[in-house]
């Protein structure tokens, strides 16, 4: 494969401005200054009990996310147009599903086929002709974005579910003040800290007509032995609101209750991390424990807001994902200012055939994958990998989309062989409420550990870094 | 606050109160059976440890002999029992995690970090004695940690008070247990005949609720089997004491009910116990007998418990 565009030298050896200080500290600080720094960050995501679960790995039931003290850094002019490229994307997928769950404006212009909606298993029939506050249905998206060139943003993958990662952003940074006070000193790095309350003053606004002037949001989880359970609690906390589990919840006469010390209080907004299937036992699996028998029906009465709504999964499916530019254009009546990686789709037949011919030079990813789960790379695959993924393909086409392997731009990190380039990521989290939509500069950085890897999922041996953005 | 919050907060307390107690029973078997037989005589003191954790059936379920190797693995690091040391601490650390946000840092930090220690001791078991010795005192270290940032750091609102429940609800059973198990030891002063013996008895005795010294201070007397029935019981400057513990209890749930408005069963329940211990006298309930008057106390506590999380916990 090619050089890759390297975030801090380019595509050669010119040292791209927002680097400049850190290219200099760096050469100041002796390797083994790094090093100790290094262990101490790690100490302090262990103390503080930043952990993540692994699924179907019980030797590891918590592990740490490998954190690199090595910082992402991007100058205010490429955020600046990064912000207005998501914002754009995110008003097209709440325009999307207020569509699809509407008057299907955009199937009737034929932009996209009507089965990918219709035979979709995250498509959410219950969600029909059902009005959610504001018209808004992802409150909190996070949307993956891949550079190959200093001039793109290329969106990987949208999360409009209940993306995660977010403690991250802001924990790393916590530590790297801490470990770091002289490099931020020589740097201007916009702050992310207040995006709890932009959180929180999104949720509120979002309660429904008929709650009370303090709304009571509550945010929801499957419980501590969920992967993303840290961050659950780190964010109930922070944002001073109660952390339940569906067993805190009952539903009376179609409203929403918690169980406390002092009897029930009615809840009027629930950040839920918990997935569709699971939130009501009565609409969706009979056999989930997590949920709340009567959601549903409390939120069809419009008594509580769920964040995000329930249906989001039909607007990050990766099949929909190819027709995000027509989306956008057909919405805002916008070129996208954010570009989308090539993607072959399996159900169309020339699409497949092309991708059967060429699977050792594609990436191939199920439609409903997640995490890094169930894709082939091809370039990195063996003979067999590929052959049993080929028929694969042949059983289930719609099951899956492939696109180029793309040579992720890299960032300096820390590696038992010294600095080296890393490929990276990137996951901003953009927040919708009723008047604005807000994204805290920065994001989550995650990085390839492992020399050339382009997978950064954390359950995939992926790291994180921290995110600056620079101000002018 | 949550139920769910107020019931995790309330037994997170209690299990690290029943660590520190086992580390400190451990610690006086360790100390009386460490001394010639011709001083503490032919009980096994080993089974009676077992009893005052409240495991001795169990235990010969997964062991033959109550000697020390087996019985301070058993109460220490097993995963077989659901009260040692071990399951305690894991417990308290999965309760933890589900009430990050009702506990503040110095908390979770105090029982993630023993948790992270204590994971290597877990793996391959103390190599000796010394080893023995230091993990005992960490875990007494951990409670005083935990306990102490508690007291210094959490807001003093209902989250602190159910926290206190179970600590206070946990040190009278411990308290109880120790005396039911030696009861026998503790006789009315017009029978008894002292003999070395039973001194070195009643000091485990009072070393497992770290009491030694507070007896001398307290009686300036000798070491008397009543004197200790009393401190133990109805002493309420002892920390341990029974009568201590329910002033606390009291306390708490009616600060609870003055912050929620209301009274109810638990409220009347332990002020009941109260005023029984507040105007009971050593000679009355030697008369009526101690053992008696034990047992009624743990039923009566552990109905307490019952009763505090049918009107807060559920």
């Amino acid at each position: 494969m090619a050089v890759a565009f390297d975030e801090m030298n380019g595509l050669g050896e010119d040292l791209r401005p927002a680097y400049q200080e850190l290219s200099r500290w760096l050469k100041e600080t002796p390797p083994d200054a790094l090093e100790y720094r290094r262990q101490e960050a790690e100490l302090l995501f262990r103390r503080i009990g930043i952990t993540f679960a692994v699924y179907g790995d019980s030797e590891a039931q918590e592990r740490l996310i490998p954190f690199d003290v090595i910082p992402r850094i991007m100058s205010a002019t490429e955020w600046t147009l990064l912000e207005k490229g998501l914002k754009q994307r995110v008003l097209a997928l709440n325009m999307f599903l207020r569509d699809i769950y509407h008057g299907r404006d955009i199937l009737r212009a034929n932009v996209i086929p009507e089965d990918l909606i219709f035979q979709n298993p995250v498509f959410r029939p219950e969600m029909n002709g059902q009005d959610v506050p504001h018209d808004i249905y992802v409150h909190i998206a996070g949307i993956d974005i891949i550079r190959t060139d200093p001039d793109n943003f290329i969106v990987l993958e949208d999360n409009a579910r209940t993306p995660s990662g977010v403690s991250y952003m802001l924990e790393n940074r916590e530590i790297m003040m801490r470990l770091f006070p002289d490099l931020f000193s020589r740097h201007r790095v916009a702050p992310v800290e207040r995006y709890p309350d932009e959180l929180l003053s999104a949720l509120r606004s979002v309660a429904p007509h008929n709650a009370s002037a303090e709304p009571t949001v509550a945010l929801m989880t499957p419980g501590v032995y969920n992967s993303a359970y840290y961050e659950h609690s780190f964010l109930a906390d922070k944002l001073g609101i109660e952390l339940v589990e569906g067993r805190d919840l009952i539903v009376k006469n179609d409203e929403v209750f918690m169980r406390t010390t002092e009897g029930l209080k009615r809840v009027d907004v629930i950040y839920r991390r918990v997935d569709d299937d699971f939130l009501d036992p009565l609409t969706f699996r009979p056999d989930s424990a997590l949920g709340v028998p009567g959601l549903m029906s409390a939120y069809a009465a419009g008594n509580i807001t769920l964040a995000n709504a329930v249906g989001t999964g039909i607007a990050d499916d990766k099949a929909i994902y190819s027709y995000m530019p027509d989306i956008v254009k057909f919405y805002l009546s916008e070129e996208p200012i954010l570009k989308n990686v090539q993607t072959w789709r399996c159900r169309e037949p020339q699409d497949l055939s092309y991708v059967l011919d060429n699977l050792a030079d594609l990436v191939v990813k199920e439609v409903h994958g997640s995490g890094g789960y169930g894709m082939l790379i091809g370039p990195a695959a063996t003979k067999a990998t590929i052959e049993a993924f080929r028929d694969k393909l042949k059983r289930e086409p719609e099951g899956f989309i492939a696109q180029p392997t793309l040579a992720l731009s890299t960032c300096p990190t820390c590696t038992d062989k010294g600095l080296a380039p890393r490929h990276v990521d990137l996951r901003p989290f953009v927040l919708t409420g009723s008047s604005h939509t807000t994204i805290v500069p920065g994001g989550l950085t995650r990085v390839a550990l492992k020399e050339g890897s382009l997978v950064v999922n954390s359950s995939q041996g992926g790291g994180t870094k921290d995110t600056w953005i620079l101000s002018e | 606050m949550l139920s769910r919050t107020a019931e995790n907060l309330f037994w997170l307390a209690r299990y690290v109160e029943r660590a520190e107690y086992l580390a400190r029973t451990i610690d006086a078997t360790l100390r009386v059976t460490a001394l010639p037989a011709a001083y503490i005589g032919k009980t096994n003191e080993w089974d009676s440890a077992l009893l005052t954790a409240g495991v001795g059936a169990a235990f010969y379920d997964h062991y033959e002999e109550a000697n020390e190797r087996n019985v301070v693995e058993y109460l220490s690091f097993s995963s077989e029992n659901p009260s040692s040391i071990r399951n305690c601490i894991e417990a308290a650390r999965l309760n933890s995690r589900s009430v990050r946000t009702a506990l503040t840092s110095e908390m979770w930090d105090t029982i993630n970090s023993a948790w992270i220690e204590l994971q290597a001791v877990w793996n391959k078991g103390p190599a000796n004695r010394e080893e023995l010795a230091k993990f005992l005192r960490f875990v007494q270290e951990t409670s005083l940690r935990f306990d102490g940032s508690a007291y210094r750091t959490m807001l003093r609102n209902d989250a602190y008070w159910f926290s206190r429940l179970g600590v206070h609800l946990e040190r009278a059973d411990n308290t109880a247990r120790i005396l039911d198990v030696k009861y026998h030891m503790l006789l009315p002063e017009e029978e008894h005949v002292g003999g070395p013996l039973d001194y070195y008895q009643w000091t485990s005795i009072l070393r497992s609720v770290s009491a030694t010294t507070a007896y001398h201070w307290v009686y300036r007397e000798t070491l008397k089997p009543w004197l200790i029935a009393d401190l133990l019981i109805l002493n309420d400057t002892l920390p341990r004491s029974l009568a201590s513990c329910y002033s606390n209890l009291v306390r708490n749930l009616d600060q609870i009910g003055v912050a929620y408005g209301r009274q109810g069963a638990s409220q009347r329940h332990a002020r009941g116990i109260r005023n029984r211990l507040e105007h009971s006298h050593m000679d009355d309930i030697f008369q009526h007998g101690v053992h008696e008057f034990i047992q009624e106390f743990i039923a009566d506590n552990s109905r307490l418990g019952e009763i505090i999380t049918k009107q807060y916990l559920i």
